[in-house]
Formats: C-alpha cells, sequence, structure tokens
C-alpha cells in the first residue's frame, strides 16, 4: 500500500488539501466573457455582412447586454482579488505571457468599443432619445460613421475574448485537465453559443429566428466534437491527464459534468430546437435557459475541477 | 514558626476554608475563572509576533539588525541546547537560535526549540497565583496575590512540619524548577523527592547499565554515535524522539556509512535508515539480546582481550546463553535465525565501533532493568564501552554549592518506606510516594503534602486510581507550572512560572565529551504576574523560616558567585552563553592500561553478584509476557519530533505542525474492522478503559498487525488548554495495567491492549 | 550566480524545524507555511520503505508563476530565486494556479507568499533559515555555477532526482537519494 502524508501537518486554506483559490468569481467572469463576446462577434459579423435590417436582435437589441455583462465580470474577477488596493497594478503594465494581463487589456479595449456600439443604436432603441450635448451629437454621428470600422475590431477582439476565456485556463501547465490547447476553440465555440442562444431569445422576427437557431445548433454540434476531442485527447495524454480526465468519466463530477453540462447544456437544448424547426411550438426560453445553464454550469465545473487536478511526485 | 502563626491570623476565611477541604479534592477548570484565550483558529493569525512582514521590496528581516541576542537554554526537554533569543526593541521574542559553542546541539535547536517562542506566546498560559475556595457550594479557584499564596502554603507548611514532621513533605518535579524546589524540601527537612523520570522512564535502563559497568549512561547519554561504524537501536527512536546531539551525530553516522540496525515492531524513522530492520514481535527482546550474546560467544566473535582484561563473569555467561540459539530465539521473536546471526556479525566486525543502544524510555515489562542489563552485557562483550565509536567517559566540572547551612537530617527518607521492595532504586519511585500518601486501613498516610513542580502527573503517571486516591487524601497539593495543565486543576494552590525565556536558573554544567558551562538568563520580562522558581522557592524559604538557605536577592548572584568559582563570571557568561572547557582525563580507554569501573570489583559484571545478593537474576533471563487476546492489539507508544509530551501540547506553533495524533494500524487490521483512513475511532483497553476522546486512524505498513501505536502526550480533557483539549488521545488513560520491576520500582507499561470502538461511547470527560 | 538547495532524503528525519525555523524567521502566520514536510511510504510489511522530504518552492528555471503574473509582481531575482513583490501582487491568484508543486499560498493580508530562499539571509551571506536549523544537516544551499560549492560538490557525488521534472519547470531543489 502507497501512503502519502505531510508530517509538518501543512493545511492551508483553499490549497490543501485541494487547490480551491478560485472560487464562483472565475467561471462567472469567464461565463460572461464569452456571453459578451458571442453577441458581440454576431453583432459585428452581420454588420461586415450587411445583414442589418435581417438581424434586428443581434446588431441591435442584444448588445445592450454585452456591456452590462463585461462590467459585471470584471467585477466579478474584482472580487476574486485578494489585494483588491492593488488592482490598479494591472494596468501598469503589458505582459505577452500572462493571460490575465492581456484578457485585462482585452477587456479594457473591448468594454468601451460595445459601449460605443450601444450608443451608435442608442436612438433606434430608445425612441425620442436626446444627446442634449452637441458634442456628443457631434459624436454620435462620427460613429454611427464609422459602425463597419467598429465592426471590424469589435469582431477582432471578440474573438480573441473568447478564445482567451479558455486560455486563461490553459496556460496552466500544472493543472492537467486545463491543459489543452482546445480549451481556448472550445470556449469560445461555447460562447457563441450561449451569445445565439440570447440573440434567439431576444428576436421577435421570426427569419432571424430561424438563422439564429440554425447556427446555434451549429456550434452546439461543433461543441460536442470539441470536447470528444478534449475527452480523448486527455486520455490518450500522460498520466495526470488520464487521471485528470477520469473525473468526468467515474471521478466525482461524472454526474453534474454529464447531466447538466452534455445533457441538459446541449444535447436537450438541440434536440428542442431540432423539434421546434420539425414545427412544434416549444417556446424558445427553454431551450435558451438550458444553453446558458449549461454554459455556465461548464465553466464552474471546469475551473472547480481542474483546480484538483495535478502533477503527482 | 511564631511569625508564620501571626501570618495565618491574617488570613481570611478562605484559607480556613481550603482547609476543611480535606476530604474531597474536586477537579477544578481554570477557565472557570474566565481567562479564557481565544481559539485555535483566531488565535493562530493574531500571534504574529507583531513586526510587520516584508518591507515594500521584499527586505524580510530588515528588524534584524535591531535584534538583541540573550543566551539561554532550551527548556523544552531535558537535553537543554543553548541557545539565543532574539528579542525586538519592544520587547517581542520573535525568534530562538542555536549556540555554536554549544557541543550538545551545534548551533541547530530541535523543532521544539525553535518552536519555544510558542510557549512564552502562549495565551493559555497561568497569570497569577490561584487558591482553591468554595463558592455556593461548588469548589473554585480565585486569583490571589502572591503574598496570600505564599503564605498560605508557607503556613500550611509549618502546620504540617509540626504535626507529622518535614518528612511528610514530598516534591515531584521535572525540569530546571525542580533543584529551586528540591533545594527548599531539602532545606525543611525532606528527601522525598521524586522525578516521573526515573520509574516511569529511565531509571531501569540506568540500573541494569550501572549493575554491569558502574555507571549509567547519562543524560545526554555518552554514546559516540559521531564515530560509530555501527549504531544498534532497541527501543530507541533517535530522530522521533529529538535528543538532539544523537539526532546531529547519527545523521553524521549515516555520511560515514555506519550500519544501522534496528529492533522495532514499527518502522521508526530510525529503523526506515537502517541496513537491517528487525520487526520484533513485541516483549521479546530479552530473547533477541541472549541469543545475540549466544552468537557473538559460541561463534567466537566476541572482544577476547577487553573481555578478560576488564570483566569477570565470562564463564558463568557462556554456560547461561548455550541454549539460546537463533533458532531458540526466531520461535518467540519472529525473527529469522539469519537474520540474527548476520547481525551480531555486523555488530562484531565494526567493535568496539559499535554502541547497543540502550534507548531512553525503558519501563516497558517489569523485566527491564535485566533488558538493559543484557544491552549493557553486549556491549562488553564488543568492547564498546570505553572505546572510540563506543561509549566515552564523560567528563564535566562541578560547579560549587552556594553557601548555606548543612540540609537538617530527615528522621526517614523514601528508602524508609520501600519495605525492603525495590532495592537497587537510587531514586525515587514516584509510585512509591504515591501510594505513602494513600491512608491504609486504620493507617495515616507518611505522605500529606505534596509540591508539584514542571510535570503534568496526570498524564505522566500511569495508576490513575492510587493517584486520584492520594490527591484527595493530601493536606496540602501545591502546584508550580507555566501552563494550566490537568494536574493544576487538583492544587490547593497553583502557582504561575515564568517561562525559560524569562528566569535565571542553575547554570547548565553539562558532563559529556566536554565540560562546558551554559547560561539562562530572562530575555524579557516575565509576562503577567508569573515568577521564577527560584524566587517562589526562596519566598516559601524565607516564610518557612528559612531565609539563611538563600542568602540572596537576585538569583544572579549564585552565579556569579559560583561561575567566579570556576573562572568565569556572570558578565562573561551573559555575552558568550557557552563556556567550553577542555578535558583533563582521556575519553577512552588507554590500549595497555588498566581501568577500573565503578563497580564492586572494578570489573564489568557479566554476571551479577550485586543481583544475586538481592535475590534476582544474575543473568538477564527471558520470560514471556502476556499477548493480545483476539480482537486486542498490543499499544505501543512513542515519540513525534515536534512535542515533548503534554509540556508542548499547547505551544500554538508546535500545535501548527501536530495538532493531534494518529493511531496507527495496518492495513489488514484496518480491513478486518473496515477502518477508513482518517476515521476517529475510541480506544478501549483490555480492563474496559476507554479513551476520552476518539482518535485519527493512519492506516500504515509501517506497524505489525499485532500492535497499534500512538505518540505520547495528547488527548488532554483541560477545557483551558485550547489549543491541545480533546485533541487525540491521551495512551496513558489505557495503560492500566502496569508491570512493577521488582529490582527498582520501574513502571512497565507496554503490556496493555486495545481494542476500537467506532461508535461514540459517550463517555463523559472530566473537563 | 544560480542558487539551488539539495536535500538528502536519507538523512532527512522529518522533524519539521525547517518548517518552524522558517515561521519564526519569516514570520510566517500559524496555520500557514512556506515550507513542508511530505512522508512517502511504500511497500507492504515488512519490506516497506519511506522517504522525508522537506518541500519548498522550487525557484524554478522556467517559472510558469513568473510567467503568468499580470502585474510582474512575481519576478526572478539574482540568482534565480522566485519573488513576489508583496504591493505589486493584486492577489488574483494566477501563479497559485500555476505552480505544480502548491508552493504558494494566498497570506491573509491578501498578497501571494512563499518561500524566498530567504534572500535576506542569503545577501548577509547566511544560509536560509531552514537550512542553518537542520539538526540531521541534510539540507545543502549555493551556487550551482560555483564548481566549488558545497552543493555542486554533492550533486556530482550522489544520485539525485528533482521534482515533477515532467511539468517542465526546471525545478531547482534536488533530493539526494
Ligand atoms: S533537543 Fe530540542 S527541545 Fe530538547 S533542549 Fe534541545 S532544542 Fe530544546
Ligand atoms: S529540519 Fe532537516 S531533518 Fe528535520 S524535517 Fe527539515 S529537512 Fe528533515
Ligand atoms: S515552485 Fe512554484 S512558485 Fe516556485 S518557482 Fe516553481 S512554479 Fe514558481
Amino acid at each position: 500500500m502507497k501512503e502519502e502524508l505531510f508530517v509538518s501537518g501543512r493545511n492551508i486554506p483553499n490549497i490543501d488539501p485541494y487547490l480551491n483559490i478560485w472560487h464562483w468569481q472565475i467561471p462567472v467572469y469567464l461565463f460572461l466573457g464569452g456571453l459578451a463576446a458571442g453577441i458581440l462577434f454576431f453583432a459585428a459579423l452581420f454588420t461586415i455582412m450587411g445583414k442589418e435590417k435581417e438581424m434586428p436582435a443581434a446588431v441591435r437589441t442584444a448588445p445592450i447586454i454585452a456591456p452590462i455583462a463585461l462590467i459585471l465580470g470584471l467585477f466579478a474577477l474584482f472580487l476574486d482579488l485578494k489585494h483588491k488596493l492593488f488592482f490598479w497594478q494591472l494596468y501598469t503594465t503589458i505582459r505577452i505571457e500572462s493571460p490575465m494581463s492581456w484578457g485585462a487589456w482585452v477587456l479594457m479595449a473591448i468594454t468601451p468599443l460595445s459601449m460605443l456600439w450601444v450608443a451608435s443604436y442608442v436612438k433606434e432603441l430608445v425612441p425620442g432619445w436626446n444627446w442634449k450635448y452637441r458634442l456628443l451629437e457631434n459624436f454620435e454621428t462620427f460613429i454611427i460613421k464609422y459602425r463597419l470600422w467598429m465592426a471590424w475590431m469589435i469582431i477582432v477582439l471578440s474573438v480573441i475574448l473568447g478564445i482567451y476565456t479558455g486560455i486563461l485556463l490553459s496556460a496552466f501547465n500544472a493543472r492537467p485537465l486545463w491543459n489543452t490547447s482546445i480549451l481556448g476553440p472550445l470556449f469560445l465555440v461555447s460562447g457563441m453559443s450561449t451569445g445565439a442562444a440570447t440573440i434567439l431569445l431576444m428576436s421577435k422576427s421570426k427569419e432571424e429566428r430561424r438563422t439564429m437557431s440554425w447556427i446555434d445548433l451549429l456550434l452546439i454540434v461543433v461543441e460536442i466534437f470539441f470536447i470528444t476531442h478534449l475527452i480523448m485527447g486527455m486520455k490518450a495524454g500522460s498520466q495526470v491527464q488520464i487521471d485528470a480526465v477520469s473525473l468526468f468519466l467515474g471521478g466525482q463530477f461524472t454526474v453534474s459534468f454529464w447531466v447538466f453540462v452534455i445533457l441538459l447544456g446541449l444535447v436537450f437544448p438541440a434536440i428542442l430546437e431540432i423539434v421546434e424547426r420539425l414545427g412544434y411550438h416549444i417556446p424558445v426560453v427553454i431551450p435558451v435557459v438550458l444553453i446558458l445553464l449549461g454554459g455556465l454550469m461548464f465553466r464552474f465545473i471546469m475551473v472547480e475541477a481542474g483546480q484538483i487536478t495535478r502533477y503527482l511526485y | 514558626m511564631h511569625q508564620i502563626s501571626d501570618v495565618c491570623q491574617t488570613m481570611n476565611e478562605s484559607h480556613n476554608e481550603l482547609f476543611q477541604m480535606k476530604t474531597r479534592r474536586d477537579f477544578i477548570k481554570i477557565s472557570a475563572l474566565g481567562l479564557g484565550a481565544a481559539a485555535l483558529t483566531a488565535g493562530a493569525s493574531k500571534m504574529g509576533m507583531g513586526f510587520p512582514l516584508l518591507g515594500s521590496e521584499n527586505e524580510p528581516g530588515s528588524e534584524e539588525n535591531t535584534l538583541r541576542r540573550v543566551p539561554t537554554y532550551c527548556e523544552v526537554c531535558f537535553w537543554k541546547c543553548a541557545g539565543w533569543a532574539h528579542v525586538t526593541e519592544d520587547g517581542n521574542i520573535i525568534k530562538i537560535t542555536g549556540n555554536d559553542d554549544d557541543p550538545q546541539c551545534n548551533g541547530r535547536l530541535c523543532p521544539r526549540g525553535t518552536g519555544g517562542v510558542g510557549m512564552f506566546n502562549d495565551p493559555d498560559r497561568l497569570k497569577t497565583p490561584l487558591i482553591r475556595v468554595v463558592k455556593d457550594g461548588e469548589q473554585t479557584y480565585r486569583e490571589a496575590s502572591w503574598e496570600e499564596a505564599l503564605s498560605l502554603i508557607a503556613s500550611k507548611m509549618s502546620d504540617l512540619r509540626s504535626k507529622y514532621g518535614p518528612e511528610s513533605m514530598a516534591l515531584f518535579m521535572h525540569g530546571a524548577p525542580g533543584t529551586h524546589f528540591s533545594h527548599l524540601l531539602k532545606a525543611y527537612g525532606t528527601l522525598n523527592l521524586a522525578a516521573p523520570s526515573f520509574a516511569q522512564c529511565r531509571g531501569p535502563r540506568d540500573v541494569g547499565f550501572e549493575a554491569t559497568f558502574g555507571e549509567s549512561v547519562s543524560s545526554p547519554e555518552v554514546t559516540d554515535i559521531r564515530d560509530t561504524r555501527c549504531l544498534v537501536l532497541i527501543g530507541s527512536h533517535i530522530g522521533e524522539n529529538m535528543h538532539n546531539g544523537q539526532v546531529q551525530e547519527m545523521s553524521q553516522a549515516i555520511d560515514n556509512g555506519a550500519v544501522i540496525i534496528t529492533v522495532d515492531p514499527r518502522l521508526s524513522t530510525a529503523a526506515s535508515k537502517s541496513k537491517y530492520w528487525l520487526p520484533i514481535k513485541p516483549s521479546t527482546d530479552i530473547a533477541l539480546l541472549l541469543s545475540w550474546i549466544h552468537v557473538l560467544i559460541y561463534d567466537d566473535l566476541y572482544n577476547k582481550e577487553y573481555v578478560s582484561t576488564y570483566a569477570e563473569g565470562f564463564d558463568e555467561l557462556k554456560a547461561y546463553v548455550k541454549k539460546f540459539t537463533p533458532e531458540w530465539a526466531y520461535g518467540i521473536t519472529t525473527l529469522k535465525p539469519d537474520l540474527i546471526r548476520n547481525t551480531a556479525r555486523e555488530m562484531a566486525n565494526a567493535a568496539p565501533s559499535v554502541i547497543i543502544h540502550p534507548g531512553r524510555h525503558a519501563a516497558w515489562y517489569g523485566d527491564d532493568v535485566q533488558r538493559s542489563r543484557a544491552m549493557a552485557i553486549l556491549n562488553a562483550l564488543l568492547g564498546s564501552w570505553g572505546n572510540r565509536g563506543g561509549f566515552f567517559f564523560k567528563e564535566g566540572i562541578k560547579l560549587p554549592e552556594f553557601p548555606h547551612p548543612e540540609y537538617p537530617k530527615p528522621a526517614w527518607t523514601w528508602k524508609d518506606l520501600l519495605n525492603g521492595k525495590y532495592p537497587m532504586a537510587n531514586e525515587a519511585p514516584t509510585n512509591l510516594v504515591i501510594e505513602s500518601s494513600i491512608p491504609t486501613g486504620d493507617q495515616e498516610a507518611k505522605i500529606k503534602g505534596w509540591i508539584v513542580a514542571g510535570t503534568n502527573l496526570i498524564s505522566a503517571i500511569p495508576l490513575k486510581e492510587e493517584l486520584s486516591k492520594a490527591m484527595q487524601s493530601l493536606e496540602l497539593l501545591v502546584v508550580v507550572d507555566t501552563m494550566p495543565m490537568e494536574i493544576t486543576g487538583y492544587a490547593d494552590v497553583v502557582l504561575p512560572e515564568c517561562t525559560y525565556l524569562e528566569r535565571y536558573d542553575d547554570i547548565r554544567a553539562t558532563s559529556h565529551r566536554e565540560p562546558t558551562l551554559c547560561l539562562r538568563m530572562p530575555a524579557v520580562e516575565a509576562k503577567n504576574q508569573t515568577k521564577p522558581a527560584w524566587w517562589i522557592a526562596k519566598q516559601l524559604g524565607e516564610r518557612l523560616g528559612l531565609g539563611a538557605y538563600f542568602n540572596y536577592t537576585d538569583f544572579s548572584e549564585v552565579l556569579d558567585w559560583q561561575l567566579k568559582q570556576v573562572g568565569s563570571s556572570l558578565d562573561e557568561m551573559k555575552r558568550i552563553g557557552v563556556k567550553k572547557l577542555s578535558r583533563e582525563s582521556s575519553p577512552y580507554l588507554e590500549p595497555g592500561t588498566s581501568h577500573t569501573f565503578k563497580t564492586a570489583s572494578g570489573k564489568i559484571q557479566l554476571y551479577s553478584h550485586e543481583l544475586a545478593e538481592a535475590g534476582f537474576d544474575p543473568l538477564p533471563a527471558f520470560t514471556k509476557h502476556p499477548e493480545p487476546e483476539e480482537g486486542f492489539y498490543r499499544l505501543i507508544y512513542g515519540r513525534a519530533p515536534m512535542h515533548t509530551f503534554s509540556r508542548t501540547a499547547n505551544n500554538p506553533n508546535l500545535v501548527a505542525l501536530m495538532p493531534e495524533n494518529s493511531v496507527w494500524i495496518n492495513p489488514q487490521v484496518a480491513k478486518i474492522w473496515g477502518i477508513k483512513k482518517d476515521q476517529y475511532v475510541w480506544l478501549k483497553n483490555q480492563d474496559g478503559a476507554v479513551s476520552n476522546f476518539a482518535v485519527k486512524v493512519r492506516i500504515t505498513e509501517r506497524i505489525r498487525w499485532d500492535s497499534v501505536y500512538i505518540v505520547h502526550g495528547f488527548g488532554h480533557h483541560h477545557k483551558p488548554l485550547h489549543f491541545a483539549y480533546g485533541r487525540g488521545v491521551n495512551d496513558t488513560e489505557l495503560i492500566t495495567n502496569v508491570m512493577m520491576d521488582p529490582i527498582m520500582g520501574g513502571t512497565g507499561m507496554r503490556g496493555n491492549f486495545i481494542t476500537f470502538l467506532t461508535e461514540d461511547p459517550g463517555k463523559e470527560v472530566e473537563a | 550566480m544560480r542558487y539551488a538547495m539539495a536535500i538528502d532524503t536519507k538523512k532527512c528525519v522529518g522533524c519539521s524545524d525547517c518548517v518552524i525555523a522558517c515561521q519564526t524567521e519569516n514570520n510566517v502566520p500559524l496555520g500557514f507555511c512556506r515550507d513542508w514536510v511530505t512522508e512517502t511510504v511504500d511497500g507492504t510489511y515488512p519490506n516497506v520503505s519511506i522517504e522525508l522530504r522537506s518541500e519548498r518552492c522550487n525557484h524554478c528555471d522556467n517559472s510558469p508563476c513568473v510567467r503568468c503574473c499580470p502585474t510582474g509582481a512575481s519576478h526572478i531575482e539574482d540568482g534565480g530565486i522566485v519573488l513576489v513583490t508583496q504591493n505589486k501582487c493584486i492577489g488574483c491568484g494566477a501563479c497559485i494556479q500555476a505552480c505544480p508543486y502548491e508552493a504558494r499560498y494566498s497570506h491573509p493580508d491578501g498578497y501571494v507568499d512563499k518561500c524566498t530562499f530567504c534572500i535576506h539571509r542569503v545577501r548577509k551571506g547566511d544560509k536560509p533559515a531552514c537550512v542553518a536549523v537542520c539538526p540531521t544537516r541534510c539540507m545543502y544551499f549555493g551556487d550551482l555555477e560555483d564548481p566549488n560549492s558545497e552543493i555542486t560538490n554533492v550533486l556530482k557525488n550522489r544520485k539525485f532526482k528533482a521534482l515533477a521534472p515532467e511539468a517542465g519547470t526546471n525545478p531547482q531543489i534536488y533530493y539526494l537519494i
């Protein structure tokens, strides 16, 4: 029998026996970041494609959520910091190798952009809106004029943001469950899927809903493919990765992962959407809420489970 | 005496109440006074020593330069390593480090010594004198002034002196305070001074070696581990006991490639570093020793020259061990004959640089003097006593006693209580003093009053019932301690001693490889109202009319006077802390010269006439001891390097390293019982004694399946010990079968068997 | 200069003196620690072996904790000592996640804390507190780039291993086996 123990009674809060230094704040931050990235991506995409008219919710209504999600996300991140008074130190330097650093900077860039985007549509969204100051009115004209430019910037930044939510985790070599390059694309797709679902919910146009629904279905399929890839890759990996993924394959996260993330978060809403496409009436809110909850749950599980996994020596 | 009665008259009523409380002493928790401290978690982070951690640019310890270094020697165990207390400008002790010049520690304290700061900072420390009173029909303590407490004790002691004679007072002691109270009681007129370290611990070992070589291995032991080529540990757990010098030297021996042979039912730390681990069946050690002796003699491996020059009784020994072949021992010890032969050969190859280490805590089965004899004989056959890499001859320096009138001669001493028992006890066995404090039939008890200084008898002494009967019968029970240990709950008066970091004590004058002197002085002022033992003894002495024995105002005068007699001074010692002197005699036997051992005949006693005359086996005999019944396991207890028994159990710094003990169980046993790792279980012994608390299970291959192991010193049930309360189990609760050593009164404690209770037995704990 | 430590598992007795010496030297709050001791038991009774290891930050040559720090609070000092500057640390916990050895912890005051190799002592020419206190003298500390240092010699003459080398951090605490 092999036995391993601390002789010196080590029992550090949040570190022993399992690392648990990141709590709810980080998954919430990742979820909101992914959601905002998804929404902004579609807004920008349809603008670039010149489909503003056909996709009013994606381009105009849903982006209101983006700055709110980003600010709430940043606030969650702030809550996670243990030395809060030194928060500003984040913005005194750019550290290319630190995902945490460039995530902070990307957010710094995309949050005001998303606000500008919303501002440029505010008159269409809120009838009778008046900027009151001439300067602001001029500025509005300016941003409306350069909307397409904004769209290009946003589409690039939103993809970076979406990937970043995964890379923040996958950069940690020390946590075998996170240490896979698939996590960036996976989180990007998952974020887009939550974004698409949100647009779906807010859309009033039948056409738009149909398009978004197909897109969402496609994203779900890609996501399932990526997750399969993740699991297979881990299983074929080193011992620590095999141990890591076994948390989902019989380990302590098996039920929550398969039931809440895969079945209720992906497969079931996908089926509902297909059924709806086949002409049955399903209240749209059901698949949407399931997708959103599934996405949130996925991040909670990944953060929680990943922290437990470690190198053995 | 007249002065005393004057004092008596001035005492208030509560004192009279105290004297009426003869019949029963209720156990009182000190916390009844609301002197409690913060709980562990809350206390822990506040325990920071209060100097801001790092500076802005990671310059930790920039305060370092302003620290003051004060010499001291450690009091966390008897090894007494010399060190420095590092004190901040605002009077905080932030760390303690070793003194490089001290050969006992070579500048390195052990974890307990390093953690000594915790003793000073412990929020649970006793703070003021306490006196037992009855309040609303309930016994409790009330805080008292020193004046009141001391007068009360003095008046009671002089009462006892006139009623029963001064011999009716006894002292139980451990460590530095012991010497101050010994002086007081000797001046007072009694020699009933007992230390648990004799009968409960090293007594059997010392008596066995004295019977063989004429002297014991002493403390610190005269083992030359540093230079040994073969170290045999049998009942010694170097590395788990942190007897500093020995641990350091064992490490040197490992570096030098010495062969280590460890005999232990458990893979001790030392066993894990050994070339040979002999997982012996417990209680059969003498069989192994006899068969080793057999192999050495009959395979012609012993040191003939040494034996013929220095020893006598070889022929008797040879004839006696003829039948103790390894094959014979195999059936008893479960150790393969080859293993026994090979290890004997390893010893012979290394001889005389070989040490059969007799351990320290030797009170196991009641035949412990004989086991110690067998080890001594083995050493003699190998010629290790007096040879490099074996045992060296110690040399020390004796400090002259500070002048005082001669001690009165007591009318009787503990020796007169023996009634022919324990003829070779050369120190008072604690249990004898305890028994003599209990009235029998219509016979009054001989001992009526105790001072207990620096020892928590409750966890040091098995024989719970006798102890509690004795304590109920006493007319006076004074406890001097730094901490509210369990024993304080039984006292009439509790006196708070300051820690070793806050006081002067005797100079440590060590006899070892080289003579050393070593100073302990206060690093900071004593906290609260605590006082040093010398001051307490002196104050009592003066109140007892013994002022002439304490002819100084401060103990530093005594030290200075003593030091000046040997060519040093207090000033010098304050500067250097440790003074090494050079030795005059050779540490080893000089080849070709004769040597007179301190035995009656001047020769090593392979065959002991002394024992024969006293009616005991002149050559060690193996006796079979009881074995556990089905479902029971032999209780083995031992040590952890981070604690010194109950003394450190509440030290917050050391509790952080090891908060509780666990019970070691072999995986096979765990399987039978369906016990899981880290599960908590209660222990019950063969007599139905149940542990006060539950203990965590450690399932490990490191132990035999017929035994379980726990570290001694845990399971405190005194709530005022906030960090120690309820953590782990106290093995002494489970030691109800005590096998007395008829030779010197040792209390053999390894004949107890336990079983597991997985359900809470709902035992009521007196707390 | 490249500071490193070699620890002899054959001599360590697991007494944890290194842990408490660090605690008092660096005022590490009780309940936390910058170094710790592990025991690994292998085998079946009576063929059992144990390994005792005093562990701490490995002051990795390729230190992920430094790379992932968004503010530069975690940085590398001369001699390869990995440090955290307290008033630059925002307490985001990234470095704690990044360390494969769980060598960092979140100090109750908010910043992340870890072993400093007692840089304040080393700069004065002393050994780290743990090395200086160890009763078994099983720890060797020094400059690997100095061919005459004790640590270079001991690594030359003994078998050794590092912990989780496959994590790719190039750890600088060596265990003599
Ligand atoms: S061995 Fe440890 S506890 Fe004992 S005196 Fe030395 S430092 Fe103190
Ligand atoms: S102080 Fe030395 S012997 Fe003790 S645990 Fe630490 S490294 Fe091991
Ligand atoms: S051991 Fe951990 S904290 Fe230390 S340098 Fe390596 S990765 Fe960083």
